[in-house]
Parts: structure tokens; C-alpha cells; sequence
């Protein structure tokens, strides 16, 4: 089980929320070329260690947030304040 | 007769009973399955990841193509990944026409493994049932059987009657919130020991010359010409690899690793379409055997087989959350207890004897990334996912052939990492998420 700090409702277990994988920031449609978009879309750094996700308050809140992760440890840390908008999907 | 002399001469020694006999009543050990050497430092390939596609990498480099100066290195020991780990189901029976022809060759070399290898790998053809509970679903699998069909491969469609006469353990009445409507069978699919693949393609490949170091990590990867720091990324070529017993220089390095597919080719400077995800599966206590086929529920998310000891063997979906942590969950055991007995509501007394989980490697596509990378001399065979067993034979097979003749063999084109620059993904989601 994961307990993940959500900003509005506080700790949850991982299955009350949405995985929804690492936070980016999404190219800029007007200027960004063909292989920046399949860089987004596609590619992933898949560190085993510290990653930035965004996360889906499914069955609270009902809002997305970012938060660091700890991926061979699954430790969180740092979740930003409500409104804080860093991530790709904030 | 010089074919059959040339098979025999490169077939590893036989296990036979009377070896057996001789070594049981002098209380012999048996000699080691294969050489624990000094690493060289100098290969013609260096093959990263010890498990069922490395091995079988290095093996057909070896037996089709007479390169035999190859290392597989493994940071643990042989077998140690997801190639100990899967719960050993094999079929073909896949929705696309590229993956069928793949999986079913695979299907082809895990038939003659056993005497291929010299190793009895205890193939067991036992047949293949995945359950539909709702329309939709059986219309995927009235689609996939066609496809099979177009292809050679054996499937088709039967109906709740027919399956309990193929599995009558199975709940086929209307009574379950999910009722049995009807399930795609194929006859050719089964179940495989994986370890004893793990040996039998490690000795054989021992026996031709390769060399297995277990316990040597990769720690880098060495390049020259490329577009980012120290030489690597685009454009760059591989010279070697810095491991914790020493460098070792290399002209082509082959990413055999699964879970740790994205850490290796980082290395290289190359990003990969791949998020590592841990797969939970478990074990009961033995009992005798009832269930005779593999079953398989895709809406269900499990899949249940019986082994030759009697233990049925369930494995699931993976879990959402991307990690390489592999701790079980109180979550998986809870889902999956209530969707076996859905299933089979007369196995509610047995007890589960142990969960474990392994690390996949998931595409956007469900389907592998295998071949070529924009790095001279690096090639990958990963994005296996959570069906990477069934394919090790061929996935192997095609990938010496790659390293030997300089090209993407016409079997595995599709899969190419490039196919992610021109949108012709392969799309395998329907037949490969939970279809095992």
C-alpha cells in the first residue's frame, strides 16, 4: 500500500487516487517540432530514484496535483501547495 | 548425416539415466552447469541481463552465427528478474498480425527446446482458455481467432458448454456477477519450467564458448562521437562497458534487462518509451491436479494455472504505480482471492502459500522495443512487459541474427524504437495486458 499526501485531503491509500505518471512540461504546441512532441509523449526518464508525477484525487478532492516520489523506495516528499501549477497536468 | 553430426557436436552433454545411475551410487557431485571465469577485457558482444532474451541472445549468437567471444553479465545471478519470476505460460495467440507470426515461431522453438538444449524443460502443451464475460469481449475474441486462423495458428471461439467439459472446475452459470459467455481456446498453449529455460540455454551457450558472469553490474556504458556529455547519445557508438569488476571494451552492447531497461540505456544516452512496473503473482498449496488448461480472465485481471505438483499459479494485472520497488500488497492478494473464486467457487478453502513480484517494463503499445538505437553498437530487446517468457526463444533468435548481419530482421521491424517517431505503434493492448 501507498500512502499519498494529497494537498487538500492528506495522507490517502494509492488506490483512492489516479496514477497519473511523470510531470513534465508540455511543449508549446505553436513552436514545438515533430520530435519534441514524440519526446513528450512518449519518452520517459524512468529513474529509479527521486521523480516529479502528478497524482489524481479520484475518490476526494477530485483534483490533480504534483509531488516527488521516490521510485526504488517509494517515499514522498515535497508536496507543493494547492494551486501551485508545475506540473504538466497541475 | 553432416547436419545431424553438426547438431550433435553442438548439443551440451545429456543428463541420461545412466549418468544418473553412475553419479547416484559413487556420490559424485554433479560438475558445474557452466564456467565461472575471469572477465576478459575484450568481447565482440556484451550482452546486459542474464534472464531468458539475454541468454537465449548469446546462444543463437553462438549456435546460428559461430560468434562465441560474447559475455551475458548479470548484477545478481542467472535467472534473477522477471525470467524466475513469470508464472510460465506460453501461446500465440495474439490480436496482431505481426504478433502472432512472432509469438507463434516462439511457440515453434519452445517445442523443440528439449531437444534442442538437451535439457527437459517440461513443456507442457496443455491448452489455453481465456474467458469472456461480456459482448464486447467476446467479440475481441471471435477477431483474434480470425486472425489466428489467417495465420496458421490454432484457435477459436467456444462456447460455456464446451468449457465445462475442458474445465469443470469453472463457474459456467449465469449465477456470477461476471458470467463464463464464452472463451477463445487455443490448443497449443501451455506452460514451460522457466528455470530449467534459464539453465538449459545458459549451459548450452557455456558449452559453445559464451561466457555467463553473474554478479557484475554494469555501471556505464562507453562512447565515443555522440551529441551528449562523455560521447554518448545520437550518433555516438559503443566501446565498452565500465563494470564493478573492471572495463571491458566491446563494439556492441545488447539491453537485455526488463525492469532495469530505461537505468541501461540511459547509460547510452538513449531514452526509451518504457515505464517499470512491478507484476504481483502468488501460489497455493499443493492438491490434486483438477484444472487442465491455462485460464484466463482478462476483465477479471487474473490468470490461473495448475503445475505438475498440484499448486495453482495465479498471476494479475501490473500495478499502476511505477516503481522498482517489489513489495506485495494486501490489495493484490484481496482482489485476487475474490476474483479466483468467481471463478472457481470450490477452491475457497485453499490456502495461499506465498506472493511475489517482479519488475516489467511497459510500452505505451503493450507491444516490445527491439533492434536498433540512433547508438551504433547499442541494441535493446526490451519493453517485454508482462509477456516477455513466452517470447524469449525468438525475441533471442532474431536478435543474434540483428548483431550478426548488421539489419533488422523482417520478424521484428515492427517493433523497432523508431516506430514511435512515425505513430505505427502495435497496438497489443487487448491480447497482452492480462491474456497470459
Amino acid at each position: 500500500m501507498l500512502l499519498v499526501p494529497c494537498p487538500n485531503c492528506g495522507p490517502r491509500n494509492s488506490t483512492d487516487l489516479r496514477y497519473g505518471g511523470e510531470s513534465h512540461a508540455r511543449p508549446d504546441p505553436a513552436t514545438a517540432t515533430p520530435q519534441q512532441w514524440r519526446g513528450y509523449l512518449y519518452l520517459r526518464d524512468n529513474p529509479a530514484g527521486w521523480l516529479r508525477e502528478n497524482w489524481y484525487c479520484r475518490s476526494g478532492c477530485r483534483r490533480w496535483f504534483t509531488v516527488e516520489r521516490n521510485t526504488a523506495t517509494n517515499e514522498f516528499r515535497s508536496p507543493p501547495m494547492p494551486g501551485d501549477k508545475r506540473g504538466g497536468k497541475a | 548425416m553432416g547436419e545431424l553430426r553438426r547438431r550433435l557436436r553442438r548439443r551440451p552433454p545429456k543428463y541420461s539415466a545412466a549418468a544418473l545411475a553412475w553419479r547416484g551410487m559413487r556420490g559424485d557431485y554433479w560438475p558445474r552447469v557452466w564456467r565461472d571465469t575471469e572477465l576478459k577485457s575484450s568481447y565482440d558482444a556484451v550482452v546486459v541481463g542474464g534472464g531468458v532474451h539475454g541468454l537465449a541472445t548469446a546462444y543463437y549468437l553462438a549456435r546460428n552465427h559461430g560468434i562465441t567471444n560474447v559475455a551475458v553479465v548479470d548484477k545478481a545471478y542467472l535467472g534473477s528478474g522477471a525470467s524466475g519470476r513469470n508464472t510460465a505460460i506460453v501461446r500465440a495467440n495474439y490480436l496482431t498480425p505481426e504478433g502472432v507470426a512472432f509469438y507463434d515461431r516462439s511457440l515453434q522453438l519452445y517445442n523443440t527446446m528439449a531437444l534442442d538444449l538437451n535439457i527437459n524443460v517440461m513443456m507442457s502443451e496443455r491448452g489455453h482458455l481465456t474467458l469472456a464475460h461480456n459482448d464486447s469481449s467476446l467479440r475481441t475474441m471471435n477477431w483474434r481467432a480470425e486472425v489466428n486462423k489467417l495465420q496458421g495458428v490454432n484457435s477459436c471461439v467456444i462456447g460455456p458448454d464446451e468449457i465445462s467439459k475442458i474445465a469443470p472446475a469453472l463457474d459456467t452459470s449465469l449465477h456470477p456477477r461476471y458470467p463464463i459467455l464464452g472463451a477463445l481456446y487455443h490448443p497449443p498453449g501451455g506452460i514451460v519450467r522457466h528455470d530449467a529455460v534459464v539453465w538449459g540455454y545458459a549451459r548450452a551457450a557455456d558449452h559453445m564458448g559464451v561466457e555467463m558472469h553473474q554478479k557484475t553490474e554494469v555501471l556505464d556504458i562507453l562512447c565515443e562521437g555522440g551529441d551528449g556529455p562523455d560521447g554518448k547519445g545520437p550518433g555516438g557508438k559503443v566501446v565498452g562497458v565500465r563494470t564493478n569488476r573492471g572495463d571491458v571494451s566491446t563494439p556492441v552492447v545488447v539491453n537485455c534487462t526488463a525492469g532495469w531497461a530505461g537505468l541501461i540505456s540511459a547509460m547510452a544516452g538513449v531514452r526509451l518509451p518504457i515505464t517499470t512496473h512491478p507484476l504481483q503473482a502468488a501460489v497455493t498449496e499443493p492438491v490434486k491436479v483438477f484444472l487442465p488448461t491455462v485460464v484466463v480472465s482478462g476483465s477479471l485481471h487474473v490468470y490461473i494455472s495448475q503445475t505438475d505438483r498440484g499448486e495453482l499459479v495465479f498471476g494479475a494485472a501490473v500495478d499502476a504505480v511505477a516503481t522498482y520497488s517489489i513489495r506485495g500488497s494486501l490489495e493484490f492478494t484481496e482482489e485476487l482471492a475474490g476474483h479466483v473464486l468467481e471463478l472457481m467457487p470450490s477452491v475457497s478453502r485453499m490456502r495461499l502459500l506465498r506472493q511475489w513480484s517482479g519488475l516489467c517494463d511497459m510500452t505505451p503499445d503493450y507491444s516490445p522495443v527491439m533492434g536498433f538505437t540512433p547508438v551504433d553498437g547499442f541494441l535493446v530487446d526490451v519493453g517485454w512487459g508482462t509477456y516477455g517468457f513466452k517470447a524469449a526463444p525468438v525475441s533471442g533468435e532474431q536478435m543474434a541474427e540483428a548483431v550478426a548481419t548488421g539489419r533488422t530482421p523482417e520478424l521484428i521491424e515492427p517493433f523497432a524504437l523508431s516506430r514511435f517517431e512515425t505513430g505505427e505503434l502495435v497496438g497489443e493492448k487487448g491480447a497482452a495486458s492480462v491474456g497470459h
